[in-house]
């Protein structure tokens, strides 16, 4: 294999189609579709007394209304995707709901009809009535449960989790100091630009379901639908066309509209689509950084922390669809680079009249980064102590590797820290930080964070060579917008010695490969990545006894380097893999493209029969990468802020990035993921909160109020990197799609607290929030 | 109205936005829709060469007008656009939906200022959300752009 | 988010467009759509009937008269920005326009939409108040005269009636210092809070039903300011006691 493309800047395949407006969203496709909307419910908690769709149905254009009566499924509950044994009292709600609502925005009813605009209209027509119930909103109040969510969960508790490693209470009780602190975090979203949409056809002549959906994992949604209609998985094909975006929210399965349109599908006979708008997409789609912290930590004179004990609620929303997986990462995170010898934490996840909850980028890790760190930056003031010193003497050093936590993660395995350099980390951050600005009210932030990436269960790759010496390779997962198509063929160029250009890449398509899992958690390099590298290596290695048998040379003295297998050392001998591609498919038939080579008279006779014992006909091959558990990255941030003492308007004045996620394949791509991660960090720092009154209605679901940051409030950052290659992988590479995200609301917290001498100890800031903290 | 210079025939319903008959009564899907409240940026085109978003405009408005799209900064098969090259070499995009918002938005300031300041870029790209590449990449793609549009 | 059913009309002349705005009941003007039309697609507004004003000719002039500076209905608030006339006779007006939302939707509103808007955290009615501009409000019963004081009613309420159509505003140059001043979360964004100053008159926005007068020395006294998501009440004080500071300390 060549080394070319490894850690090239390859710009992307992707940009040209895309540049030139011809991407194909899911809202895209049309192909005569009927189009639809859902009817939601305006209460956060309602018993439903009747529903009428009469009114509705008799609109001109409208083809049908469907209320949960109407469904075979309206009884089912929808899956949940991630059972925990702890999860004691998990929920979930129906495709369409018929007695309770118990979030606003929840579905009642599915209008299908010749437009959107006609289905709107008689979306306004269909009577529901209502008989409101208490609300139950923030974590809090779902904990002091005077009303419920779900009437057979006691104390809306849907889970409780306990994990400890060492005493705690014993290690507390002999530290020389202690401190008590509450964190709290309010909801936010993960908006891409793109909202969710669903396409589905059903032909009745091949008796297959075709379903293009704005998904994280297209194979998933095959599975469920199959089981769903009773449909073989060979008849229903799944395909995440581009993606604007995913972020978290779409990796949640199972949305009502994914099942609804494939059903209207097959019973109207006629293609129907789905497609959100950004008012609905606020309440309809998945949600998530609800928690509140109370934490006590121990520690010494010189600020090492003893024994930590963190109690938190989690909320989870009205339902639990993806189960535990956003506390097991929170518990798990809090930790992050530090040594923490004995260690406490319970959950408890806790129902409240709102959007479900599932991961958004970071997926509990920004709450824990910001819990830990804003507990280490306490201890040095109490002690006096300079914050980064403080940080030195906490962290887990580079010879202590691997470093068992003691606590579970959220594959099922315990967290193991594989690699990392978190004290070099954080001086090569603070060398490119400099020295303070001059002036008042400015601030510095600290903010240190490991992060579980590349979580299996397993991804595959199948790699092809045609006729033609064009490689085609394919893989399971989608992307939405972190340059797989380029990554991956920068990772089979390099294995069969081929040009990136010369690699086609696709992804997230069943019908091109039906197995895998989904781009999610940081896992698509990790995953993928290697399943491609595995599997394009397997590619050259039958490349190799091809060529080794026609040129009667041992495999080993071949290699691959420019679409050819050579004699290493003798460039003029060797065979394009074009030729290759040809002979490894005995043929009876020639049909051009040089297939005459492989016909039997033409072809050098080999003892056996044409296809030996084993072998399969074709350069092709199909491979697996499984991680034995997740891979660890880390970094570093830190940043200059000024606050105006009087507006309270924030000013980034410098912001440094230092990051490492082992070896890197393609830097433009990982700097890309970085950069977009800091902009939402910036956002739910200072921007972005999801306002819930206490009926439960959300109050500012738009662009207009819910503040996702331009480019005039994001700052520039500098990256820089440092690499502990993943022992655990072929590739060496780590996640790095949520790096950008965890810890800047901790820098950011810390640099306001620094400037402005007000405790920070909540997420998001705003200057409103300034205000009254400076008055206290 | 005219579309990339191609006339066509006038919407029919009043109430039809812009953006909606654009991609789904011509098949130009390249104009993309994020908000449908004019936020967002996404489906932001030219208005006889003067940046707006598509979805705050009513179809039957834009008689008699000339719409330029995403789709005609470079036809089909011959090189792309300077702002389109710009934004290529400098990873200006991610996931591409609120691309056609930007590019259109950028033709649309170079078109007012050739060789913007950096507080004219900064005022060009205030009003497009990105939710993918926290604005760095973009902003040197729009100095690129001014770079290989003035060449 | 689309549009409810509704009845369009295009009208070609001023007159026409009066008396549609005279006959019909539940009527809307469509000038700029940038504030309408996300009404239209929330549904909020769910008007019977919309008179498109944008074919009307010989209504967009941005011209000098009487001391001041006149923007006719049809005027898209890039043009005042850009206009020269404008930032001859009134630069607080060209400052002013620059604040409003982003260029891409100053290209298509109007100025005298804004004004007719009348959203409390707008800038323009604001200024039109500090510098004691009015409006030309005309129907089939002729033209009348508003004043700036006489003008704003409420929220997103003035006094033209329903059969009155918006036709010009007018803005008096002012001598002196001239400044506007605004807080808002994000720029281009709706102000928490703003201030105008026009020699030694102030008038705010964003913390009142309608803009208000207000004295230099003590902005705040007997202000109803409401409180939202971004800001209480209390922050809102506190901001224009900061900017009116601001704007004067110059």
């Amino acid at each position: 294999m060549t080394t070319r493309w490894f850690g090239a800047r390859v710009p992307r395949v992707e940009d040209e189609r895309l540049l030139r407006g011809r991407g194909r969203f899911t809202d895209d496709i049309d192909e005569g579709a009927l189009e639809s909307c859902l009817v939601r419910s305006p209460y956060a908690h309602a018993r439903i007394t009747s529903i009428d769709v009469s009114a509705a149905r008799a609109v001109r254009g409208v083809v049908a209304v469907y209320i949960a009566a109407d469904l075979p499924f309206g009884n089912l509950d929808l899956p949940i995707l991630i059972p925990h044994p702890n999860l004691t009292h998990g929920r979930t709600q129906r495709c369409l709901a018929s007695e309770v609502v118990r979030y606003a925005g929840e579905a009642v009813a599915f209008v299908v009809a010749e437009s959107r605009n006609i289905a709107e209209d008689a979306a306004d027509l269909v009577q529901v009535e209502y008989e409101p119930l208490p609300v139950v909103i923030t974590p809090e109040v779902g904990a002091a449960a005077h009303h419920l969510v779900h009437d057979d969960v006691p104390g809306n508790i849907a889970a409780e989790m306990l994990q400890e490693v060492g005493d705690v209470s014993a290690a507390l009780k002999s530290a020389p100091h202690r401190q008590r602190l509450r964190f709290r975090f309010e909801r936010g979203a993960a908006c891409p630009m793109e909202g969710r949409a669903v396409w589905a056809r059903w032909s009745e002549s091949e008796r297959k379901l075709t379903v293009f959906d704005s998904t994280q994992s297209p194979t998933s949604i095959r599975g469920g639908l199959s089981v769903l209609f009773g449909l073989s998985e060979s008849k229903v094909e799944v395909i995440a066309p581009d993606v604007g975006g995913g972020f978290g929210p779409k990796i949640m399965l199972f949305y009502p509209d994914e099942l609804l349109v494939p059903f209207a599908a097959m019973q109207l006979g006629r293609p129907v689509k789905w497609t959100e708008d950004r008012q609905e997409h606020f309440t309809a789609v998945n949600q998530e950084r609800g928690q509140v912290h109370d934490v006590e930590v121990g520690f010494d004179d010189d600020g090492r922390v003893l024994a930590l004990s963190v109690d938190f609620i989690h909320d989870t929303g009205a339902y639990t669809p993806y189960g535990l997986i956003l506390p097991i990462i929170t518990a798990a995170q809090v930790p992050g680079p530090y040594r923490v010898p004995h260690y406490r934490v319970r959950f408890r996840a806790v129902y409240t009249n709102a959007t479900p909850t599932s991961p958004y980028r970071g997926a509990g890790r920004p709450h824990a980064c910001f819990v830990m760190e804003r507990t280490l930056d306490s201890i040095a003031k109490q002690l006096d102590v300079d914050r980064a010193e403080i940080r030195r003497r906490n962290f887990i050093q580079p010879d202590q590797f691997p470093y068992d936590l003691g606590v579970a993660w959220q594959d099922g395995n315990s967290v193991v820290y594989d690699s990392g350099n978190y004290p070099a980390l954080l001086e090569k951050a603070l060398a490119m930080l400099g020295p303070r600005p001059v002036g008042d009210h400015v601030g510095m932030g600290l903010g240190v964070y490991v992060e579980g990436t590349g979580v299996g269960p397993y991804e595959g790759a199948h790699v092809q060579v045609l006729v033609s010496g064009r490689v085609v390779a394919a893989t399971g997962i989608p992307s939405q917008g972190q340059a797989h198509a380029t990554v991956f063929a920068q990772v089979v160029a390099d294995e069969l010695g081929v040009e990136v250009a010369d690699v086609e890449v696709t992804g997230g398509d069943t019908r091109r490969f039906p197995w895998g899992v989904g781009t999610f958690a940081s896992r698509g390099a990790v995953t993928a990545g290697n399943a491609m590298a595995i599997t394009a290596r397997m590619v050259a290695d039958k490349a190799k006894q091809i060529a080794g048998e026609r040129l009667e040379v041992d495999p080993a003295d071949l290699e691959l380097v420019g679409g050819s297998v050579r004699v290493k050392g003798s460039p003029g001998r060797g065979i394009t893999l074009a030729a290759l591609s040809v002979l490894a498919n005995p043929v009876r038939y020639a049909f051009g493209g040089g297939t005459e080579a492989a016909t039997q008279f033409a072809s050098k006779r080999r003892p056996g029969p044409p296809l030996a014992d084993g072998e399969q006909p074709g350069l092709e091959a199909t491979g697996y990468y499984s991680p034995p558990g997740s891979t660890w990255a880390s970094g570093c941030h830190a940043a200059y802020v000024r606050v105006d003492p009087k507006t309270f308007r924030l000013e980034v004045l410098k912001y440094v990035v230092v990051h490492d996620c082992g070896r890197l394949i393609n830097p433009l791509v990982v700097e890309g993921q970085i950069e977009g991660g800091v902009a939402q960090g910036i956002g739910g720092a200072f921007y972005e909160r999801l306002a819930y009154d206490a009926e439960g209605q959300l109050r500012n679901a738009s662009f207009m109020e819910y503040l996702i940051p331009y480019a005039t409030e994001v700052p520039e950052i500098e990256i820089g990197h440092i690499e502990t290659p993943s022992p655990l992988n072929p590739l060496g590479v780590k996640g790095a799609g949520e790096a950008g995200v965890i810890p800047v609301g901790a820098v950011i917290g810390s640099a306001i607290e620094d400037a402005l001498g007000v405790p920070v100890t909540e997420m998001p800031l705003s200057p409103l929030k300034l205000f009254e903290l400076s008055r206290l | 109205m005219k579309v990339n210079g191609i006339p066509h025939p006038a919407p029919t319903d009043p109430r039809r936005l812009l953006s909606d008959h654009l991609r789904h009564d011509l098949g130009l899907t390249g104009t993309h829709v994020g908000c449908e409240h004019g936020v967002c940026g996404c489906c932001t085109v030219l208005l006889d060469g003067a940046p707006v978003r598509s979805c705050l405009m009513l179809a039957v408005q834009a008689e008699g007008h000339d719409v330029s799209t995403v789709e005609g900064l470079a036809a089909p098969g011959s090189p792309l656009h300077p702002v389109q090259q710009a934004f290529h070499e400098c990873q200006g995009l991610q996931c591409g939906f609120c691309t056609p918002g930007f590019l259109m938005s950028v033709v649309g300031l170079l078109a007012q200022h050739p060789n913007p300041t950096p507080e004219q870029i900064e005022e060009g790209i205030a009003g497009n959300l990105c939710r993918c590449t926290g604005y760095a990449s973009i902003r040197r793609a729009v100095n690129r752009a001014a770079e290989l549009s003035r060449q | 988010m689309k549009p409810p059913p509704l009845e369009y009309h295009a009208p070609p002349t001023v007159e026409e467009a009066c008396e549609l705005l005279g006959s019909l009941e539940d009527a809307k003007v469509l000038a700029g759509g940038q504030s309408l039309i996300p009404l239209l697609n929330f549904r909020l507004a769910r008007p019977a009937h919309l008179v498109d004003i944008n074919r009307i000719r010989g209504l967009d002039a941005i011209y000098e008269r009487d001391g001041g500076v006149a923007v006719q209905a049809l005027a898209r608030q890039a043009a005042v920005e850009d206009s020269e006339v404008a930032a001859r006779v009134c630069p607080l007006l060209t400052s002013a326009v620059r604040l409003v939302a982003h260029r891409v939707i100053r290209n298509r509103g109007t100025l005298c939409g804004s004004i007719a808007h009348a959203d409390p955290a707008s800038e323009l009615p604001a200024v039109l108040l500090a510098l004691g501009g009015h409006v030309i409000a005309r129907s089939s019963r002729g033209d009348r005269i508003i004043g700036a004081g006489d003008l704003f009613k409420g929220v997103f309420e003035t006094a033209l009636k329903a059969d009155e159509l918006l036709i010009e505003a007018w803005f008096p140059a002012s001598p002196g210092a001239v400044a506007i001043v605004e807080e808002s979360r994000r720029h281009g964004d709706f102000a928490l809070a703003g201030v105008v100053r026009a020699s030694d008159r102030l008038a705010l926005f964003g913390v009142a039903p309608t803009p208000v007068l207000a004295d230099p020395v003590d902005p705040v006294r007997g202000l109803p300011p409401s409180g939202d998501l971004e800001a209480t009440p209390e922050f809102r004080l506190h901001l224009v006691r900061v900017m009116t500071e601001r704007v004067f300390a110059a």
